[in-house]
């Protein structure tokens, strides 16, 4: 807040005279060291406002001023100011160094699979000094599980973003997506989960304890089971009304123990998917 | 003389207020309910039913065991311990953390020897105040009337083991020191899969069912604001207990979120809001819901009846029920809930009931129950 408010009095007090000048580089990279030449004769006052940065110093016309790279960590717009009788001003801008590092987001961390545009990767280089690195750079997207590669998508950085968007791949289990940017990397798993079953399908037996009902492997429509603890509801009707049993599936099977001596039509669902229903006659 | 009137006056109120006190009939206006005492030392004599069961009620309110237990017929098959359980809860049932508030009863039938009293009785409860209505029977003994309590069903589990191999879920969360983006976990998907905003006695009810569509155990709780015409928000409020807040993957709970005092007239749109998180969830326990059923009771009201069994090895202390009910087109109509006292013991049942509105009971073609569950060791 308060470097605004400084650089404009600092600009206010800017005069025409050329008694002194300034000559700043035309580009600097962060972390770099930086020589500013001075014109003219005599004692003078030297400002330098920047991200980060405000320095003051007295310094001597005609010799260079020596900015350390210590200064010059942060990318973006700086003023130099310098001010004997009158002041002179001139600006420059620090880029940033090389990619250094790699931020990657990936989303979500947990997709069912076979979903279209499901998953999405944003990567965002950064130099060793963690400045956005706007200068385009080449990176490449990889989605594999195991050893297989499931994408190779590269993408050049726009003012420093890079991102991809893909479906979702048809097996459940873990991702892996990395960005990959010269020798720099960064990785993320994704959990790809089964989706909703599909063909629910159930049987019934008698046992002594009342009617043993359990599903088939409960899979999704791609061939994945469904993860286990997924809740499958039984519904039974008979004589005496209708019991309900939430059982989660183990194992890819879920299995309720449902007590009646009576015939029963029993159905099942899992979430909004319906499955099978089955009819057990009464205990003989 | 002149002390007269003061003491007249005096005599009149004292004996005014032991005839408030110790005479039947007392503090409920309808003709032929009685409610319970609460004056500490004062029991109404036992030479009627109606005062049989006040005493006793009174006795028990007071938590006098010893009294109460005197009150009972010696041909009930139940010792004092029953009794006393039977009135005080054990293994951390809801009953075991209520009190009895008060009563009112209704005599259903007499003859000389025996009778029949229905008691309704008022409980105070954590989960708010509960009302239960029990039907009583007494005998004549000697010239007083004495309880027949009847005995006290426990639960007689077998010794055995029994393995839970269910799945359970644990929650790692990142360190504040993780690399950006490296350990985001998202919350659980959960989905609205309907809505129903109607105008009962109670006010503006909003009412339906939720599904956890993900891989992962959810906390939910689902928010409803009333907007009017012009845009503005009448009032927000939540589905509180009205809803099983915990859903493993893809199970489905009712929900109800209560509007008191608002019109539907007022109400132009209902905004929904449904909120999930992680959390560390069990499978364990699974109880079955049996032999559900609607049917009538005495008074006529319809009742979604049924047993709750617990097919696992662990007690569940407080077993909560919810039902949602379905018209003939699939909507939501009524979603009721109702807490049972008794805890539900492993590979045991207990009876559960919940009311049903007349004009819903009418147009109730469906139903569907779900159980959550208050576990002393877990929650």
């Amino acid at each position: 807040m308060r470097r605004p408010g400084l650089i404009c009095t600092i600009l206010a007090l800017l005069g025409t005279g050329s008694a002194q000048d300034l000559q700043v580089p035309a580009a600097v990279v962060a972390g770099t060291q930086a020589t500013i030449a001075t014109t003219g004769s005599g004692k003078a006052t030297f400002y330098l406002v920047g991200p980060g940065i405000s320095r003051k110093s007295d310094v001597v016309l005609g010799a260079e001023i020596s900015v350390s790279f210590e200064e010059l960590r942060n990318a973006g717009h700086y003023v130099a100011v310098l001010c004997s009788s009158e002041c002179r001003s001139a600006s420059f801008f620090v880029r940033a160094a090389k990619p250094a590092r790699l931020a990657f987001l990936v989303h979500p961390s947990r997709v069912a699979v076979a979903q279209a545009d499901a998953l999405s990767g944003v990567a965002l280089p950064f130099d060793r000094y963690r400045n956005l690195v706007l200068a385009p750079v080449a990176i490449n997207f990889q989605l594999s599980a195991g050893n297989t590669s499931l994408l190779s998508r590269p993408a050049r950085t726009v003012d420093g973003v890079a991102w991809f968007r893909t479906t979702s791949g048809k097996a459940a289990g873990i991702v892996q997506a990395t960005a990959t940017l010269d020798d720099l990397s960064a990785r993320r798993a994704i959990q790809q989960v089964a989706s909703d079953p599909c063909n629910l399908r159930i049987s019934g037996q008698r046992s002594p304890a009342g009617v043993l009902v359990q599903t088939e492997p409960v899979r999704d429509c791609t061939g994945n089971p469904v993860t286990d603890g997924t809740i499958v509801t039984f519904t039974a009707t008979g004589a005496k009304g209708m019991t309900t049993v939430d059982a989660p599936v183990k194992q890819g099977v879920a299995r309720a123990q449902i007590k009646s001596a009576g015939a029963l039509m029993i159905s099942a669902a899992c979430g909004v998917v319906m499955g099978n229903e089955v009819s057990v006659g009464a205990q003989p | 003389m002149r002390h007269a009137l003061p003491i007249f006056l005096v005599v009149v109120t004292a004996g005014l207020m032991v005839l408030s006190l110790a005479g039947p009939g007392r503090a409920v206006g309808t003709v032929g309910v009685a409610s319970g005492s609460a004056v500490y030392g004062l029991t109404a004599k036992s030479d009627t039913p109606e005062h049989a069961i006040e005493h006793l009620l009174g006795e028990v309110k007071r938590r006098n065991w010893d009294n109460a237990f005197s009150a009972v017929s010696k041909t009930s098959g139940v010792d004092e311990p029953g009794f006393i359980q039977d009135w005080m809860g054990s293994n951390g049932s809801l009953r075991s953390f209520s009190g009895l508030e008060g009563f009112t009863t209704r005599p259903l039938h007499a003859t000389n020897d025996d009778a029949q009293v229905r008691v309704r009785l008022h409980w105070t409860t954590p989960v708010g105040p509960i009302e239960e209505s029990r039907d009583f029977n007494l005998v004549r003994d000697g010239d007083t009337w004495k309880t027949v309590w009847p005995k006290v069903e426990i639960a007689n589990v077998p010794a055995q083991v029994i393995p839970v191999n269910y799945l359970r879920w644990d929650l790692v969360s990142g360190g504040a020191g993780d690399e950006w983006g490296a350990k985001n976990i998202d919350a659980p998907h959960v989905r609205i899969i309907s809505m129903n905003a109607v105008e009962l006695a109670e006010g503006v009810l909003v009412m339906g069912e939720v599904v956890n569509e993900d891989a992962i155990p959810a906390f939910v709780n689902v928010n409803a604001t009333l907007v009017d015409a012009a845009g503005n928000a009448l009032d927000d409020e939540s589905s509180f207990d009205k809803i099983d807040h915990v859903l493993l993957p893809k199970q489905v709970t009712p929900y109800r979120i209560d509007f008191p005092n608002f019109n539907i007239k007022d109400v132009k749109n209902v905004r929904m809001d449904v909120k999930a998180a992680l959390i560390p969830a069990s499978a364990d326990p699974v109880i079955g819901i049996m032999n559900q059923k609607v049917d009538s009771d005495a008074q006529g009201k319809s009742i979604l009846r049924g047993d709750l069994f617990n097919q696992s090895g662990q007690p569940v202390n407080i077993p909560h029920v919810i039902a949602s009910f379905y018209d003939n087109t699939g909507k939501v109509v009524w979603v009721a809930d109702g807490y049972v006292d008794q805890a539900l013991l492993p590979q045991s049942s207990q009876p559960f009931s919940l009311e049903i509105p007349r004009n819903v009971a009418a147009r109730t073609q469906n139903f569907h129950v779900v159980v959550n569950h208050y576990d002393l060791d877990r929650n």
